[in-house]
């Protein structure tokens, strides 16, 4: 088929990127208009690999990425949640204090008083929604800024932390027990992780494929089939070789699995479904959304509830994580690690761009970081600055790319 | 209702001359202010009517009661050939009215697949992408309208292409009658051009067609009539053929012009004998 024939071809304006060579300048020309992608985070994360390696050669063994991507998985469901609230344009500065909360609460209704393991959880995710709702609330209603709104939740909902754990300040929770045992050593069988490597670039492949050939019938131009399969085979060559790394110390982490379920879902309904288009359409012009008949404040409130729940749901694998819900659960970097998270990984402050991926990216950038530095017994203090410089650092790109796409009309 | 119709019939309007929206004693009050008075306005099919005026003379007002976001105080509207009310925007678009604002309310951040079909996407819980971008290439053949990709951001759109994607997302509901609020306001001279050949394709399309506008010269390049609206009320009908003078006479106010007002007059008694009484 010649490319004058493809409806989406027509315009001589267009670059074409038929050749390797124009689309590697088309790669270029997005780059310098500030359409920078997962690019710098990737940068970023080998450079940070690198000096950690050099500086202390267990940082990247196979024992020590088990335990940065279990500990990743944990704050990178709450940074999901984050990545959600960002893309209205609206923030929850309160995950921290919420997923304390929920930990508190699963370890007082289920150690303490007795409940089933699973109640306690469901009643949990359920105090996370409606902490959300209240957000969605005040917001919609009395237009209350949500960085007030979270940051007064921040307090209110550590107190009633503080407040149902009482006295005893820590439960631990039953070593043994289904929830910890998922926290801390439940791992994925190799068989099932090769298998769902592969699976995973079956899919992959799949489903482009039927994306290009329903494009080919409706002659839009579309990728060839040897780009589609490289891809695929990328994919899970990359898995594939990730599952053998990990497989030669404990293996893949059952929680790591949920995280990315977690993340591939929230990609699919923020990327195809109407629900994900209406919040980025919110993000990027409420005034114009609203116009479209979307709902928006129906938008908000999804965006909070998800963000609580989503803030919930880490609170407890943390508790499992350390097999304690505690006074210190949710406070300290929690907060500013998940919300540095979603920013680093490439999901804008400003509303309406950014993708559930950058919650994984980033979160990882975050732990690697502070796991390096654990690794070379720095102190706390030290860790803080250097956190707190990377974030600086995630926002200043954030702000220069979001410039540098006006110029370029790109936003 | 038939009562009606018979009106109309005796009144000699063929069916094809039917307006598609016609406005009878229109008023609107906020409050003390009386922003429209006794408004008459007929447009037909394949009609493009310009709706001038001074500022604070009500075409905004006028714009914002046939979109469904204001309600009128009194009159009636009829929308091809009923009695209707436009209760808020959906009533409006469900109608056949579709209106591009001023400010074109697009999502910077979207592609033009994505702002054509925002709030209205096929198949929610897996948009059909790929029936999305053929429609939009569709409905912007039709304008004839010259965009390179319908895959990139608004943001990278000139002026007169957002506002070709403004007019191509009013099209989806394929409406009776569309309104452009000062669809020329903020467009260089190319741009200008290439939005008043997009109202001349709507009104190919058999599209009845309002356009609110401050410029003269794009009004009378464009408009098959002219309608003059001030403080509230009308102030006269136009043909392109009036000079400038005319036309800034009827504005303004300035000058008393009894020639213009009177044949105005005339115009507006042989467009509402009839369906007025």
């Amino acid at each position: 088929m010649k490319a004058a024939e493809l409806i989406d071809r027509t315009d001589e304006r267009l670059h074409r990127s038929d050749s390797p060579v124009d689309t590697i300048r088309l790669f270029l020309d997005r780059i310098r208009s500030g359409e920078l992608g997962s690019l710098p985070v990737i940068v970023g994360l080998v450079l940070i690999c690198g000096v950690f390696e050099g500086l202390n050669s267990v940082f990247l063994s196979s024992g020590n990425l088990v335990n940065l991507l279990y500990d990743s998985s944990t704050i990178g469901v709450i940074s999901l949640g984050i990545v959600g609230i960002l893309m209205v344009g609206e923030i929850d500065l309160s995950v921290g204090s919420v997923s304390g909360f929920s930990s508190a609460l699963v370890g007082v209704l289920w150690v303490n008083m007795g409940w089933p393991v699973w109640a306690a959880i469901a009643a949990a995710i359920a105090c996370g929604a409606v902490i959300g709702l209240v957000y969605a609330f005040l917001f919609n209603r009395f237009s209350m800024p949500s960085f007030v709104s979270t940051l007064s939740g921040l307090l209110a909902i550590l107190g009633l932390q503080l407040y149902i754990l009482g006295d005893t300040g820590s439960i631990n929770l039953p070593y043994g027990s289904r929830l910890v045992t998922f926290g801390q050593s439940a791992f994925v069988p190799p068989p099932i992780a090769y298998a769902a490597a592969v699976l995973a670039g079956l899919a992959l492949f799949a489903t482009e494929l039927r994306t290009a050939r329903r494009r080919r019938g409706a002659d839009l131009s579309s990728r060839s089939v040897r780009s589609i399969a490289g891809r695929a085979l990328l994919l899970g060559a990359v898995l594939a070789a990730l599952v053998f790394y990990l497989d030669r110390d404990a293996g893949v982490p059952w929680m790591l699995c949920l995280f990315i379920a977690l993340v591939l879902l929230l990609n699919y309904t923020l990327t195809r479904t109407r629900w994900g288009r209406a919040m980025t359409a919110v993000g990027g012009n409420r005034e114009a959304a609203r116009r479209a008949g979307i709902n928006v404040a129906r938008a908000y409130t999804s965006a909070f509830v998800m963000c609580s729940v989503l803030a919930s749901i880490g609170g407890i694998l943390a508790s499992a994580r350390l097999a304690s819900a505690s006074q210190q659960a949710g406070t300290g970097d929690v907060n500013l690690d998940a919300i540095a998270a979603a920013v680093i990984g490439g999901t804008s402050l400003f509303g309406g761009r950014g993708s559930a991926y950058s919650a994984l990216l980033g979160i990882v950038v975050i732990q690697a970081i502070s796991n390096g530095l654990t690794l070379l017994d720095l102190s706390s203090s030290l860790r803080y600055m250097i956190t707190g410089s990377v974030l600086a650092i995630a926002v200043i790109v954030d702000s220069l790319t979001r410039r540098s796409r006006l110029s370029h009309g790109r936003a | 209702m038939s009562a009606a119709s018979d009106v109309a019939a005796d009144a000699g309007a063929a069916q094809a001359m039917t307006p598609v929206l016609s406005l009878r004693g229109v008023s609107k009050r906020f409050g003390a202010v009386s922003a429209l008075t006794d408004i008459e306005l007929d447009v037909h099919a394949g009609e493009v009517v310009a709706l001038v005026g001074d500022n604070g003379a009500g075409k905004s007002t006028l714009v914002k009661i046939l979109s469904g976001v204001h309600q009128p105080t009194a009159g009636t509207i009829r929308f091809a050939g009923q009695d209707v009310t436009v209760a808020d925007p959906a009533a409006a678009l469900a109608l056949g009215i579709a209106t591009v604002f001023q400010d074109l309310a697009l999502c910077e951040n979207l592609d033009v697949v994505g702002n054509v079909f925002l709030g209205r996407e096929l198949s929610p819980f897996a948009l059909d992408e790929v029936g999305m971008e053929l429609r939009t290439w569709t409905l912007l053949r039709q304008l004839s309208a010259r965009i390179p990709s319908v895959r990139v951001p608004i943001a990278s759109l000139s002026g007169g292409q957002r506002q070709t994607v403004a007019i191509a997302r009013s099209l989806l509901l394929e409406p009776r009658l569309i309104l452009l609020d000062e669809p020329t306001a903020a467009l260089g001279v190319a741009q200008t051009a290439e939005v008043l050949d997009l109202i001349e394709r709507l009104r190919e399309r058999g599209l009845a067609v309002i356009v609110i506008s401050h410029n003269m010269e794009d009004v009378r390049a464009v408009a098959d009539r002219i309608v003059v609206l001030r403080l509230g009320r009308n102030n006269g009908v136009f043909y392109p053929d009036a000079t400038n003078a005319e036309l800034v006479t009827a504005i303004t106010g300035a000058s008393e012009n009894a020639v213009s007002r009177r044949r105005a007059r005339h115009m507006d008694a042989a467009g509402t004998e009839g369906a007025g009484a």
